[in-house]
């Protein structure tokens, strides 16, 4: 049986793409045979985050409605072996996508992959409901950020109550922190949460802090997940994150601002890679 | 950034973090609490109007909750304009 894991956050853009297209393509660098699914159904975006938006035919919906087999709809990824692409849909409206629909999908990735991957639309409507519905585990991306942080929070609740999980009152979902867009700078000036009040606030284990980088932007310009780019900051911390969650120990890194550089350099700033 | 915030301890914190931490901190254990319960206000309010309106006969327009969430307590306070001596509309 494959693990189903929900990227997920209700504040929009904080992260949740960028996370799943990384930590599904570390678990199959990892030799896991892992499948990420798009369902921000309306805005595809995860099929140009991982560089496969020319190979898009069919997608969730199709497949959910009948009209394309789910082996059609899959996009394989040509740089790591094992790991598959099922786009969302840019024309339908959410509504597309039936419980019984995606419980179909899932249940027949279940036979071929470990892990299934499902990266969440913003908010906390149907197609949020849809993503966290069938997860095993949910890696909640949350920004140092009132919004965010409150956000999560009410996630979080509507994992305890609304999952399948809870619902047929089994174990419950299990939670990850991912605390993205981590500025240590600010924090160390006091402009922004630090790691510490969040997990506080939240009271969930923490899988990482990925930190502000400007090698985001880069690796999405050029359609590869950043944690290929493993000169990265961002791309390390990822890669961190995906042992973590497969049990190993990893010390956090990039918490702290980079004491080496000289007066000139913190004079005049300098931003991280 | 000025030649004084330069030269200032780093880890002097005058930002707005700690702000940040304590408002969250309210907000959140409140809607912990919501998440399970009703939302009692908008019944209170019906209520109260309800109780009042049979002593006086009052706008149930001019009437206000207000609640103030804290840490340790909250405040709830209920405005009612009741009519005038001659019970003229005010
Ligand atoms: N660690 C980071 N450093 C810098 N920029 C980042 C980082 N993580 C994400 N971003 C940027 O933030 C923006 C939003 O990221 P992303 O699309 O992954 O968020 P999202 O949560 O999926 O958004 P939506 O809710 O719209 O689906 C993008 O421009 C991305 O490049
Ligand atoms: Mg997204």
């Amino acid at each position: 049986m494959a693990q189903v894991i929900v990227v997920t956050s209700g504040k929009g853009g904080v992260g949740k793409t960028t996370s799943s297209a990384a930590i599904a393509t570390g678990l199959a660098q990892r030799g896991k045979k892992t499948v990420v699914i798009d369902f921000d159904v309306g805005l595809r975006n995860l099929d140009l985050i991982m560089g496969v938006e020319r190979r898009v035919v069919f997608d969730i919906v199709n497949v959910v409605q009948g009209e394309a087999k789910l082996s059609q709809a899959l996009i394989k990824d040509k740089r790591v072996p094992g790991l598959s692409i099922l786009p969302a849909s840019q024309t339908r409206d959410k509504d597309a996508l039936t419980k019984e629909g995606v419980q179909a999908i899932i249940e027949e990735l279940s036979q071929e992959f470990d892990y299934i991957v499902c990266d969440s639309p913003a908010g906390i409507e149907k197609g949020a409901l849809m993503s966290l519905y069938f997860a095993d585990q949910a890696i909640v991306v949350t920004n140092p950020e009132v919004s965010s942080v409150r956000d999560s929070d009410r996630i979080l609740g509507v994992l305890q109550s609304k999952s399948k999980r809870a619902e047929e009152k089994k174990e419950p979902v299990k939670q990850h922190l991912l605390l993205t867009r981590y500025d240590a700078a600010r924090v160390e000036r006091g402009e922004m949460l630090k790691l510490e009040d969040v997990l506080e606030i939240l009271a969930i284990p923490l899988l990482g802090v990925i930190p502000e980088s400007e090698s985001v932007l880069k690796a999405s310009n050029a359609g590869n997940p950043v944690i290929m780019d493993t000169e990265s900051q961002a791309g390390q911390a990822y890669s961190d994150a995906v042992s973590r969650f497969l049990g190993e120990e990893r010390p956090h890194r990039f918490l702290d601002v980079e004491k080496k550089k000289g007066l000139l350099g913190r004079l005049f700033g300098g931003r991280a890679a | 950034m000025s030649w004084l915030n330069f030269f200032r301890k780093e880890r002097e914190t005058n930002g707005t973090a700690a702000t940040a931490k304590d408002r969250l901190q309210v907000i959140i254990s409140h809607e912990r609490v919501s998440r399970t319960k009703d939302d009692f206000l908008p019944k209170l309010q019906q209520e109260l109007v309800q109780v009042v309106a049979r002593y006086v006969s009052i706008d149930p327009g001019k009437v206000q909750v207000n609640l103030e969430r804290g840490g340790d307590f909250s405040t709830l306070a209920i405005d009612i304009e009741l009519p005038g001596p001659a019970g003229k509309a005010a």
